[in-house]
């Protein structure tokens, strides 16, 4: 078949695929809801989540998991178009590690030495470790799935971002359940597993993300 | 590519994904002959076709025409799609990878004159179903339209635009892999 012949085929398959803007929309809803459906179901909010509302710390938590769910969806969505990758979004990704190292700075500071490993190790980090991969592996592939639909030219970038943003809304859930809010211990046991599912996003992404 | 190509490239491309398919037809014959010079400049010996990265691309472009953001430029997000599809046929054939910084594109490279049968693109088309096959070789190939497609195959005019369609995904997705 010549490339003329080619064309003139394209040109007759007139059906129009999902815009890109709406492929995100259901990605996000569908995310939601599964990482929502498994929250409620297997932890839950803490009970004094009210009363934990009225501390830094626990505030201080879901400034640095939504600003990594925020940055990354920013920088995601540009990675699905071919040519469309931005530095700038890209190192919007900072600002979660700089909100998470300053935290840990005044922390340090706040606290006395002879407290930080135990704040450092806490109570539930096996907990942790478990559920933020386990809360962020549907939203993971809820957004793999858009990514798929578009066209990543930088597939393992994209996928590591889509499990860094699947890990920001899954850590979002988590830590209103978890009652260990120092920075330290989020950095010592979010960051991990929150890595972990980004490790899951480029692996898959290879086999996932062809096009 | 300056910035009256690229502007001409965008507004036919609007103009395409808005159903003219006269439009559409054009876009892509410019976008083949920027494309086929893109890949000639970077494919230095033997192993790869040009010809054959020119129809992956296109191919590419056509399923992912969504990707395309309508006030972003085209050429950008084409060179990117070109570039994907020429690093994925490298990478399949295991030669040694030559990407070059990015140059001027401004000249189109015209169409070879021989029209070979052996190509990537139809080693993907004897691959599928019957259907799918019979379809896409009666317009393609023989150079059919949808309702004489339709006629001859007996099948209603939605069924063989359905069967247009995955055979083209189809295509995309074992191209150079057979």
């Amino acid at each position: 078949m010549d490339t003329r012949h080619l064309i003139r085929t394209l040109t007759l398959d007139g059906r129009k695929a999902v815009p890109m803007a709406r492929a995100w929309i259901l990605a996000l809803g569908g995310a939601l809801v599964i990482a929502a459906l498994l929250f409620f179901a297997a932890i839950g909010p803490r009970p004094d989540f009210a009363l934990a509302a009225e501390t830094w710390r626990f505030l201080y938590k879901f400034a640095v998991t939504l600003a990594l769910f925020a940055t990354g969806l920013w920088a995601l969505v540009a990675l699905a178009r071919p040519g469309m990758r931005s530095r700038q979004r890209l190192a919007a990704l900072l600002l979660a590690p700089c909100l998470l190292v300053a935290a840990i700075l005044v922390e340090v500071a706040a606290i006395p030495t002879d407290q930080l490993g135990s704040r450092l190790i806490g109570s539930n980090a096996m907990l942790c470790m478990t559920f933020i991969p386990l809360i962020g592996i549907g939203p993971l592939a809820a957004f793999l799935l858009a990514l798929r639909h578009g066209a990543p030219d930088a597939p393992s970038l994209a996928g590591a971002v889509a499990g860094l943003v699947a890990g920001g809304l899954a850590a979002t859930f988590y830590a209103a359940h978890c009652n260990d809010d120092s920075p330290l211990f989020v950095a010592a046991w979010y960051l991990p597993a929150i890595l972990l599912l980004a490790a899951l996003g480029a692996v898959s992404a290879r086999f996932v993300l062809r096009w | 590519m300056d910035g009256d190509t690229d502007a001409e490239l965008a507004r036919l491309l609007n103009a395409a994904l808005t159903g003219d398919e006269q439009a559409y037809a054009v876009f892509l014959h410019r976008a083949a002959g920027l494309v086929r010079r893109f890949a000639r400049r970077r494919i230095s010996h033997g192993g790869l076709d040009p010809e054959d990265i020119v129809q992956e691309t296109l191919l590419a472009v056509h399923l992912k025409r969504h990707t395309w953001r309508t006030e972003a430029p085209v050429g950008p997000w084409l060179y990117a799609i070109a570039r994907f599809k020429l690093i994925d046929a490298f990478r399949r054939t295991s030669r040694s990878i030559e990407v070059l910084a990015d140059g001027d594109f401004d000249a189109p490279a015209p169409e070879p004159e021989d029209s070979a049968t052996d190509r990537e693109i139809d080693r993907a088309l004897s691959v599928l179903p019957a259907r799918e096959q019979a379809v896409v070789s009666s317009i393609s190939v023989d150079g059919r339209s949808i309702g004489e497609t339709a006629l001859s195959l007996d099948m209603t005019e939605g069924a063989v635009r359905v069967a247009l369609h995955r055979g083209l995904a189809r295509i995309a997705r074992t191209f150079g892999r057979i």
